[in-house]
């Protein structure tokens, strides 16, 4: 099966290409819906016996390339459609097409009577085809024709209703900032390639990763190549300073934001770093600006979400706040960690915002949490199921978030220091807090909505059945990477499966110090009561004596504006960039430079001329006296000039 | 040695073709239309036969046909194709018949008089691309003026005299300058040679032995002539008003083939022929060009006119291929190459589908559309694949172009600086500015105007046709480009070879 890795890219753009061009015409939703599913459920199966093949290899040999063909041939420059089936780019293509199945088959019911029904299936499946290159391509090039391709889905599906006003501006005004903001870091890819092929003079993943390996390079080399590529990085991936366009990307329907918002697209940065995890550890100090960046964007997300009122808000900069970790595990060198998380987050942030789908389509459109309450009693299955992923990402004990995050928390402290971890943990808190005051105002307490407008009902199986499957997966998907510390001597699975492809990376950065199993686990009971903690007192407050919460708000009435307006860096970017260059390319370059100056030039020799010609004219004037006259004096000139010289 | 005729068979087709139409009668109009673009596809196959013999694993010139013309002057007719000029001729061929099919309802005013001119126009193209011997580029360089000054100043808009008259002094200026040196350097070949010559594979040889002040006012005088062809910053004034004034089969040609020449021109003239001036303006014919690609896509942002945003996107998007030429390394050359295609796809593309609903409510302005996606949703899928094509999205031909262009660009040992990659990669940011909010602007939203749903039809069958071939080579090219890019690599190469087979010493 790995060498039919091809199909799980194939049968996702066959779909596109049928609803694409016959979807308009098909009356039948179910029709569309089906083979919009069936495409990406077939290329799960794909790419789960292509991962058991591997499996059943030796470690030495569990790295693939299925070549397709040439893509672009010039002087030395050798770019192939080639496919790289390795434990990472299976592990990223289960969670693509894994996650991806469930919520095509949730949209079924969630787009139901969507009058672009069709138009939404063939944006989707184009989504999974562009991601599987993306994870799949075996060079720079192929993954950046993913990368390109993820952002344009995102774009059309933000955009997907393209009529209706979002928040302050509209739709497509959202989904054009998603998709300016990538560019401005794919700006930074595109140099790191550059860069990478000046320095290694190949684009290919093996050849790039194996002479980084082994070259003597520069580390000041190194440390350009990865700040460009993170740059790059923060743009899909959300994080400071480009990570302005998540938020507004809630714009789309919820299980986009599910799938590409949450679950694939956005760790496409995480896994980015991780794949050239080398070329990063070779520069420790882009490794530290990268756990820096992915520290403060996870506790700087996080405020935000403390106060935010829309469900989809709440959870979309929780999900930059859960990106920032992943960038801090992979800054402090935990790659597999990294991506440890950015599966169980899969699950269970797929899981949260199809559960807050599940409740929007519910409560008719109403995305405000302060309008919702009790609604336990109304959507048990959505409830249950919200609960586990609320346990999930809040770190409690035997739940899959609580895994990955304690792991990266543990390396933040092991290779970091005790800052890292402390800010880490805070924010950890931060999440269990904001979390639970979600699911309190939204399933407990005092019922808020207008019982008159708004009956609350469950949502049909077609879309709580992935919420159930979801919840499963956010539920025990930790056991696979349970710490060395608990397991013992098999260590942690997860880590082993990936540990050949940092094997290379870990080797350059050599700086683990040692640790004792005391302190892991002094600082897991740590966090886990820290959280516990926050948990309950956001219980409390939010079902129990709301007026605390008001009091607080008033209390810190600047904070908390500064919160619920995102620390304004959206009205700064507008203000110091956006209007300059708008107003500058208008008033100075068009208006004065090219139809003053440059016409003005231009226009101007051209009444030069005439007017000299104008003047030249009036010496023609036909007489021929006059003639004669210029004649004469023309020879008497000569004349005098001939007999001076002699 | 029968086949060597293939390129005058070529080029006299659309000539004889424009004097055929002569004879009609004025209000054949329908006739003359299929005359028109029945000439134009026999063009076509002649070119495909041409394609289909051509060798490219050989650098040299093929399919040549020399006849002696004028012989005190040593001047002969004299034509060949390389892969370069071939893709071109390609691209003229293609372009012309589906010009000619858009303007079915466009062009009601004179028939005759227009299907002459756009014949002619295509000699005019062809013979610049396939000429060997630079006195007779320089006729069919000048004559190809004609023709689109007609075009512009008779179907043109309302400020269409100004537009034409704008269009033929500005290039009348360079070209003059040109002339000039042209004669300059067939006496100074005498010299050199003991013979009067004008044949440009002769004057390869001669070029690069003059000295070096001079080569550079040599250099300067061609070059100038190409660089309002481009147009390169800040020489472009008029290709915006030319653009917005000409009929949309005018700007699809101007936009798709005639700027073209200018690029072409710098890469057959000025590069091989005075090789170490061109190293010695690199740099600063560089930075115009970098200031062009940041400089048209800002302007093209602010535009409030679809036609005139198109228009300054070509400043953009041709600052790419100069800056692509004067890199000088395979990648980047090869890139260069292959965006001048791209950019009359694309461009050619836009300039069209504005054209479409220009047709149906004489209206250029973007403020008066809005939320067409609900009244043309076909019209809006194709305006999307045109603009995300010239916004350079990866897996479409645009992305191609660019992306090598940068890549050559950055390891270009001629520039030798990183500075030219970063701020020219800029612009594919300002790409994806100017035309997603041109195209939210117009198709997204509410309908702005309730009357657009009375005036605004959908895409008709002729328009599909028009557009579907234009479509296909767009992903083609974007999928599997080593179809066009071993065509010309081998050209390429021979060009830089000769380069720098001369200018080591400036290179060391």
């Amino acid at each position: 099966m790995i060498n039919l890795i091809y199909l799980t890219v194939l049968l996702p753009l066959i779909g596109f290409l049928f609803n694409g061009l016959f979807g308009s015409r098909i009356k039948n939703e179910k029709v569309i819906g089906i083979i919009g599913s069936s495409t990406v459920g077939i290329a799960f199966v794909v790419t789960l016996l292509a991962f058991f093949e591997t499996l059943g290899l030796p470690v030495e040999n569990r790295s693939n390339t299925v070549e397709l063909f040439t893509w672009l041939n010039v002087a030395g420059l050798n770019i192939k459609f080639a496919y790289l089936v390795d434990q990472l780019s299976l592990t990223m293509s289960l969670i693509v097409t894994g996650v991806g199945f469930l919520i095509h088959v949730y949209s079924i019911g969630y787009m139901h009577g969507d009058k672009g029904y069709w138009r939404f299936f063939a944006y989707l499946n184009l989504f999974i085809f562009a991601m599987m290159n993306l994870v799949l391509g075996d060079n720079f090039v192929v993954l950046f024709l993913g990368w390109e391709g993820v952002g344009l889905c995102s774009y059309l599906l933000i955009g997907f209703w393209y009529d209706r006003k979002f928040e302050k501006g509209t739709v497509p005004e959202a989904a054009k900032k998603a998709f300016i903001v990538n560019r401005i870091g794919d700006f930074g890819f595109l140099l790191g390639m550059f860069l990478i092929y000046y320095t290694f003079d190949s684009l290919n993943f093996t050849e790039v990763f194996n002479k980084a390996a082994s070259f003597p390079v520069s580390e000041a080399t190194f440390g350009l190549i990865a700040i460009f590529l993170f740059i790059g990085a923060t743009g899909k991936s959300a994080q400071i300073p480009l990570f302005v366009w998540l938020p507004d990307a809630m714009a789309g329907p919820t299980p986009v934001s599910a799938l590409i918002h949450a679950a694939t697209m956005v760790t496409a940065g995480v896994y980015m770093v991780s794949r050239a995890a080398i070329i990063f550890a070779s520069a420790p100090t882009v490794m530290m600006v990268v756990a820096v960046i992915g520290l403060l964007t996870a506790l700087m997300a996080a405020t935000i979400g403390l106060v935010q009122n829309d469900i989809k808000k709440v959870l979309a900069y929780s999900t930059v706040s859960q990106l920032g970790y992943m960038f801090l595990a992979a800054g402090v060198g935990a790659f597999s960690a990294s991506i440890f998380h950015v599966m169980t987050h899969a699950f269970f942030k797929a899981l949260l915002f199809l559960g807050a789908g599940s409740v929007i389509h519910g409560m008719h459109e109403e995305q405000n949490i302060q309008r919702y309450g009790g609604l336990k009693k109304y959507m048990p299955k959505t409830y249950a199921t919200f609960f586990i992923a609320t346990l999930a990402i809040a770190g409690i004990p035997g739940l899959s978030g609580f895994f990955s995050k304690d792991e990266i928390l543990w390396y933040s402290y092991a290779n970091g220091g005790i800052i890292f971890w402390l800010i880490g943990v805070i924010t950890a808190m931060m999440t269990a807090f904001y979390m639970f005051r979600l699911l309190s105002l939204t399933f407990y307490g005092k019922e808020r909505f207008d019982h008159h407008h708004v009956h609350p009902h469950e949502s049909p199986s077609v879309m709580t059945v992935p919420l159930m499957i979801l919840a499963f997966f956010s539920a025990i998907g930790g056991y696979i990477g349970i710490p060395e510390v608990f397991s013992g001597e098999h260590g942690n699975q997860f880590h082993n499966w990936l540990e050949p492809i940092y094997a290379p990376a870990i080797a350059k950065l050599n700086s683990f110090g040692f640790h004792s199993h005391f302190e892991e686990i002094l600082l897991m009971v740590l966090s886990v009561a820290l959280a516990l903690s926050a948990i309950y007192f956001a219980i409390k407050i939010y079902t129990q004596q709301p007026d605390i919460a008001e009091k607080i708000s008033a209390r810190f009435k600047k904070m908390y504006n500064i919160l619920l307006n995102k620390y304004y860096v959206d009205e700064i970017y507008e203000a110091a960039v956006i209007q300059p260059i708008q107003k500058g390319s208008e008033k100075v370059l068009w208006k004065f430079t090219d139809n003053l100056i440059i016409d003005g030039a231009v226009n101007g020799i051209a009444k030069v001329i005439y007017a000299g010609s104008g003047f030249i004219r009036k010496i023609q004037n036909g007489i021929a006296q006059f003639y004669a006259i210029i004649m004469m004096l023309g020879i008497a000139l000569v004349l005098l000039w001939v007999i001076l010289s002699l | 040695m029968e086949q060597n005729l293939l390129l005058t068979y070529l080029l006299f087709t659309p000539i004889i073709g424009s004097v055929v139409v002569l004879f009609f009668g004025k209000t054949q109009t329908k006739f003359i239309r299929w005359f028109g673009l029945f000439v134009t596809l026999i063009a076509f196959v002649i070119s495909l036969v041409i394609y289909f013999g051509f060798d490219s694993s050989k650098p040299q010139f093929q399919f040549v046909h020399q006849v002696l013309w004028i012989s005190s002057l040593n001047v002969s007719y004299n034509v060949g194709v390389d892969g370069i000029s071939l893709l071109l001729v390609l691209l003229t061929t293609f372009l012309t018949p589906l010009t000619l099919l858009s303007t079915w309802n466009a062009i009601e005013k004179n028939v005759k008089m227009f299907t002459f001119s756009m014949l002619f126009l295509e000699a005019g193209m062809l013979g610049v691309f396939i000429s060997l011997d630079i006195f007779l580029f320089y006729i069919f360089w000048e004559a190809m003026l004609i023709p689109m000054y007609f075009i512009i100043g008779i179907w043109g808009g309302e400020r269409r005299i100004y537009a034409s008259v704008k269009f033929f002094i500005y290039t009348m200026v360079g070209s003059l300058l040109m002339l000039v040196a042209i004669i300059w350097l067939a006496v100074y070949a005498s010299g050199i040679t003991g013979k009067f010559t004008t044949n440009l594979l002769e004057l390869y040889k001669v070029g690069p032995t003059i000295p070096h002040q001079i080569q550079g006012w040599m250099f300067g005088a061609f070059f100038l002539s190409f660089a309002i062809k481009v147009p390169l910053f800040p020489l472009h004034t008029w290709l915006p008003d030319a653009h917005v004034e000409a009929p949309t089969a005018g700007s699809v040609i101007l936009a798709g083939v005639l700027l073209k020449m200018g690029t072409y021109g710098i890469l057959r003239y000025c590069l091989p022929l005075f090789p170490q001036s061109a190293i010695n303006f690199a740099p600063l014919i560089s930075v115009l060009a970098i200031i062009g690609i940041i400089y048209g896509a800002l302007v093209s942002m602010v535009q409030t006119d679809m036609k005139k945003l198109v228009a300054y996107s070509s400043v953009s998007h041709l600052g790419f291929v100069v800056l692509g030429t004067f890199a000088m390394t395979v990648e980047a050359v090869q890139g260069a190459v292959i965006q001048m295609v791209n950019h009359g796809l694309s461009t050619g593309a836009l300039f069209l589908l504005v054209g479409i609903i220009y047709e149906r409510t004489h209206r250029r302005d973007i403020a008066y559309y809005g939320g067409i996606a609900k009244i043309v949703p076909l019209y809006a899928t194709a305006l999307m694949i045109a603009s995300l094509s010239s916004v350079g999205l990866p897996g479409l031909n645009g992305f191609i172009g660019e992306f090598l262009i940068l890549l050559g660009t950055f390891k270009s040992s001629v520039l030798n600086s990183w500075w030219y990659t970063v701020f020219a990669a800029t612009g594919v940011i300002f790409a994806a500015v100017y035309l997603l909010w041109m195209y939210q602007r117009v198709v997204f939203g509410e309908v702005k105007n309730p009357e657009l749903k009375d005036h605004l039809t959908d895409m008709n069958v002729r328009e599909f046709v028009v557009l579907i071939p234009i479509f296909i080579f767009i992903v083609w090219i974007g999928i599997y480009p080593n179809t066009f890019l071993g065509m010309t690599e081998e050209s390429t190469k021979s060009i830089l070879h000769h380069v720098s087979s001369f200018t080591f010493d400036i290179l060391k």
